[in-house]
């Protein structure tokens, strides 16, 4: 990719930095900011993280898994959407990949991830 | 009609201040030297001839490079004319002055974009004039899918009608896209982040207008 690009997308990369780094297995509570008429109301997502895509570049994405009322639903969010408002983690994962597909196949006591402790 | 050249440099992603995502392209624009700057009086129209990109002394012809000379500039490798600068431009710019991209054009402007597309060869008439094919596999089909099926009647006119559209070289045109919105303007470094695709390959020039 060209340099002019890259320096280009890091600047818009920069602003989101106040975000705390979070990986594959994390457990991270994602605010959103949705727009009803005029209003505008925030909506909390919580679930693991499966999967960062296109780290570093200004089209990454994240996908964040939850178990709602037994159904599995998964959101993808840009990193850089406008209508994020704050990401907080609530639980750092110990996990052996990146992409935490596996998970989709699996429920309850089998879907469970390791706690990592620091 | 007041412009500026530029040098694509990629396409990459904008996000809208509603959230929503937009496909965009980066361009280098200027800063670009007047070279010339043409009148009623001497010329028979008023216009501004730009010059953008250093190019090496020993690549540029002789008479180039007196042209470069009387504007008291570089050698450089794009030179392009437009006509009718702007109103307030009229007389006030003279050859050797140096015109930058924040200076023409502000963030949310509507901008016509000029370049070179890609070669894409000898293409046929599916990919060249969107032409359907012949639409079905079946029903006695076969080794015809892509053809442009009839090129016209038989005894009367006995002859194919001059700009039939069939196969051909595609692509490596001038095309202008019209009506692109500018997302960000970057003074510092010059660049322009304009709303959807550009015409031609990254590193080629486009002529933005406004």
């Amino acid at each position: 990719m060209n340099n002019l690009i890259k320096e280009f997308e890091q600047e818009l990369l920069s602003g989101k930095s106040k975000f705390p780094d979070f990986v594959a297995g994390d457990t991270i509570n994602v605010a959103v900011k949705i727009k009803e008429g005029n209003k505008e109301r925030i909506q909390n997502f919580q679930g693991t993280v499966i999967q960062r895509r296109h780290v570093g570049t200004a089209g990454e994405t994240f996908t964040v898994r939850k178990i709602s009322n037994s159904v599995g639903v998964e959101r993808i969010f840009p990193i850089l959407s406008p209508n994020i408002d704050s990401i907080t983690i609530i639980r750092r994962g110990k996990v052996r990949r990146a992409r935490l597909y596996y998970l989709r196949g699996r429920q309850g006591k089998a879907a469970r991830i390791k706690e990592k402790l620091r | 009609m007041s412009g500026i050249i530029g040098k694509k440099v990629g396409m990459t992603s904008f996000y809208g201040a509603d959230g929503q995502n937009v496909a965009c392209t980066l361009i280098e624009a200027g800063p670009c030297v007047v070279t010339q700057v043409k009148n009623v009086e001497t010329d028979g129209y008023n216009a501004i001839q730009l010059s953008f990109d250093e190019r090496k002394l020993k690549n540029t012809p002789k008479a180039l490079q007196g042209h470069f000379n009387k504007a008291n500039t570089t050698p450089k490798k794009k030179v392009v004319e437009f006509r009718d600068f702007r109103q307030e431009y009229e007389g006030a710019v003279k050859t050797g002055d140096t015109i930058l991209a924040g200076e023409v054009f502000v963030e949310g402007d509507f901008i016509d974009a000029i370049g070179t597309s890609k070669g894409k060869g000898f293409q046929g008439v599916v990919k060249r004039h969107n032409f359907s094919g012949v639409g079905e596999a079946t029903h006695g089909q076969h080794n015809r899918l892509r053809a442009p099926g009839s090129i016209g009647a038989c005894s009367f006119p006995s002859r194919v009608f001059k700009g039939m559209r069939m196969a051909g070289r595609t692509g490596g045109r001038r095309v202008k896209l019209v009506n692109l919105r500018i997302l960000k303007i970057v003074p510092e470094k010059n660049l322009i982040l304009v709303s959807g695709s550009v015409p031609g390959a990254n590193n080629s020039y486009v002529i933005l207008e406004k």
